[in-house]
């Protein structure tokens, strides 16, 4: 049985403007171990799609539709009976057997807490273990990320690190109570390339070595490329594509997917070809194209794209595209 | 190649920073800049890449003299312009103009996109008539891919992409013949990256401009440059054309640098074994005595720590590291 499972998540959240839809209809699932990545421009969705699955959504949020099983649970917030009982079960979850690792880590730790209570924290809400004992378990955490002399580090405030190491330590907070899933949302967008580059391989062998599935939130298709071995396209608050790293990064179906990777420069190639850039700039989800969200910005856009969202079609049993493209009366070989 | 001509020479530049606390506190001073030399030609882009704290801005802003440097020359067209004032300062401006990181922060949220245009003409006095003045907005707008009909509007009623064409607009606004271009597009999503740089391009082939083109993005700064200079803790640690410099690094830094870039291929990137750099960059109030990439390099000798390695000429490269001295 699959890890995550998220059928049919549609939330708006209401403005004083009218209602945002930021995500529609969106379904995926996500197997143990497994590093799933989710990408999109600013405004597309996946950062909320993902702040509803953990209960985090801001006040205006609302999930319209759709269910949520995580770990073998229902933990849709329409299964509870109400949102008291909601909310505590989502504080049981979240630090525990699901984490959460941001973009901004100085915005996420708190800067008047020293290092060790706010690793020492989830340990002691979520396990039995004694104070002691949880310092233990915070100094092994603090060595497994690669802080050095720890023993000191634990006693400093955030704004004694730097940037990369404010970021470690953020990921060690994450991995306190062995997460079964680990949320990153751009954790690496804040850093420098080098800095980057340590943090991307610290994720990569941590889960190596706890087994933890990691949902990674980027719009960076070179953090995609070397970390995720599944790989989800949304765009306008849609899942448009799905499918392994090879399947989205070879063989596109989404003429959004093939745009963008069309739109980055590749720097094994020489020649002063320009770039190809995707015209136009996304819809407002206040009020969403009625059919399909790129309809737009497409070059192969059709009739039927304006006015009817395309149904998924499968090429196997991972990769699913939804653009009329594939219907087949579309006109293939152009 | 030999025939280019310079338009921007920088020689030995240092722009340092006062940053001491408190009467009695002993004096910091932040090398940001710290003796770097380089030539920008005609017609040429120059991309500047480094980590955040490298000094990359800081250069970009010395040379359009938003900073006053220390010492060192800066000549633009045969002219030392280091220490012009008033007058001559002014005129020098409107040869060189800027392009800001933000595009939310360097428009004035309270002028009309046709007003913050039109402001860089009236200082320069280049029309004399507002019609003369408003003919070439629309011109502007049009070349940077905006409609006629944005000149009423402002700001906060465009997209972040669309905020930096107007930013583009009004650098081009004086007919400048050089401009700094301060990570013109950090701030941009990935679709719309693509549209900023295709449209610098196609300005620089019409006018004839020259860039100095401030980055981290390493894959569109090769993209865009003719010559790539690569800067670590206020040096320029190697110089060179941007496709020498990719395929064959020479500096230690620079293949480490090089190596961190993630590559938009599965195959490529999971096989790529990157060279993961130890600890982060010095702070510049108390850089290393020698090579300031001493800390971190894989290939450092007792002598690197101990003194400074002069640039020196490998090929078509400068390159400032003992690893080549003959």
């Amino acid at each position: 049985m699959a890890l995550l499972d998220v059928k049919n998540l549609t939330t708006v959240f209401k403005t004083a403007q009218g209602k945002v839809q930021a995500v529609r209809d969106v379904s995926f699932t996500l197997d143990e171990g497994e590093v799933l990545g989710i990408v999109g421009e600013s405004g597309s969705g996946k950062s909320q799609t993902m702040y509803t699955i953990m209960g985090l959504l801001a006040d205006n949020g609302i999930i319209e539709s759709g269910e949520i099983y995580f770990d073998g649970e229902d933990i849709s917030p329409g299964h509870f009976a109400n949102k008291k009982d909601y909310d505590k079960k989502m504080l049981d979850i979240r630090g525990n057997k699901m984490a959460m690792i941001f973009q901004d880590p100085m915005t996420f730790l708190n800067p008047v807490l020293k290092i060790e209570t706010q690793l020492v924290e989830p340990l002691l809400n979520h396990t039995d273990m004694t104070r002691a004992q949880a310092k233990q378990r915070a100094l092994e955490l603090m060595r497994l990320v690669g802080i050095p002399s720890p023993e000191k580090r634990i006693k400093q405030y955030p704004f004694e690190f730097s940037g990369g190491m404010r970021q470690r330590i953020v990921i060690a907070i994450a991995l306190t109570c062995n997460p079964k899933l680990i949320i990153a949302d751009e954790p690496t967008t804040a850093l420098d390339v080098t800095i980057q580059a340590q943090v991307l391989e610290l994720i990569d062998n941590l889960r190596k070595e706890t087994g933890a599935a990691v949902i990674m939130i980027t719009h960076d298709l070179g953090v995609v490329a070397k970390l995720c071995d599944r790989v989800m396209i949304m765009y306008g608050g849609k899942l448009v594509e799905q499918g392994t790293d090879k399947d989205i990064f070879y063989n596109p179906k989404h003429p959004y997917t093939s745009g963008l990777l069309k739109c980055i420069a590749n720097p094994e190639d020489d020649s002063d070809k320009p770039l190809e850039p995707i015209a136009g700039s996304p819809p407002d989800l206040l009020n969403p194209p009625k059919g399909c969200p790129f309809v737009d910005r497409c070059d192969l856009a059709m009739k039927v794209c304006k006015d009817y969202m395309p149904e998924e079609t499968s090429f196997s049993d991972v990769h699913k595209c939804k653009c009329w493209l594939n219907h087949e009366y579309a006109k293939k070989g152009e | 190649m030999s025939e280019e001509k310079t338009i921007l020479k920088v020689t030995n530049l240092k722009t340092y920073f006062d940053v001491t606390k408190g009467l009695f506190s002993p004096k910091q001073i932040v090398k940001a800049v710290d003796g770097v030399s380089f030539d920008v030609y005609e017609n040429e882009t120059f991309g500047l890449v480094g980590e955040s704290g490298c000094g990359k801005s800081t250069l970009g802003r010395t040379i359009v003299k938003l900073y006053d440097p220390v010492s060192g020359t800066i000549e633009f067209q045969g002219k030392d312009i280091s220490s012009i004032k008033g007058a001559e300062l002014k005129a020098f401006r409107k040869d060189m103009q800027m392009i800001f990181q933000d595009p939310y922060a360097s428009l004035n949220p309270r002028m009309t996109v046709g007003e913050i245009i039109k402001e860089p003409m009236i200082i320069h006095k280049i029309y004399d008539t507002d019609e003369e003045r408003e003919a070439r907005v629309v011109e502007l707008l049009k070349i940077v891919g905006l409609k006629p009909d944005h000149i009423r509007r402002y700001p906060s009623e465009f997209s972040g992409g669309q905020r930096q064409r107007i930013g583009i607009a009004r650098a081009l606004a004086v007919n400048p013949k050089f401009i700094v271009c301060d990570e013109p597009i950090s701030a941009l999503d990935v679709s719309i990256q693509a549209q900023v740089i295709n449209l610098l391009k196609d300005i620089q082939n019409e006018m004839g401009l020259s860039y100095l083109f401030i980055a981290h993005d390493l894959s569109m700064v090769k993209h865009i440059s003719d010559r790539i200079g690569v800067m670590y803790l206020g040096h320029m640690m190697e110089l060179g054309p941007s496709n020498d410099v990719y395929h064959r690094p020479l500096h230690p830094y620079t293949v480490a640098l090089l190596s961190a870039i993630p590559i938009s291929d599965p195959d490529i990137a999971k096989a790529k074994q990157r060279i993961v750099l130890e600890g982060e960059i010095p702070s510049p109030i108390n850089p290393p005595k020698g090579c300031p990439f001493s800390t971190r390099c894989p290939k450092a000798t007792e002598r690197c720590k101990n003194e400074m390695p002069q640039q020196i000429q490998v090929g078509n490269r400068l390159v400032s590291c003992f690893l080549y001295e003959k």
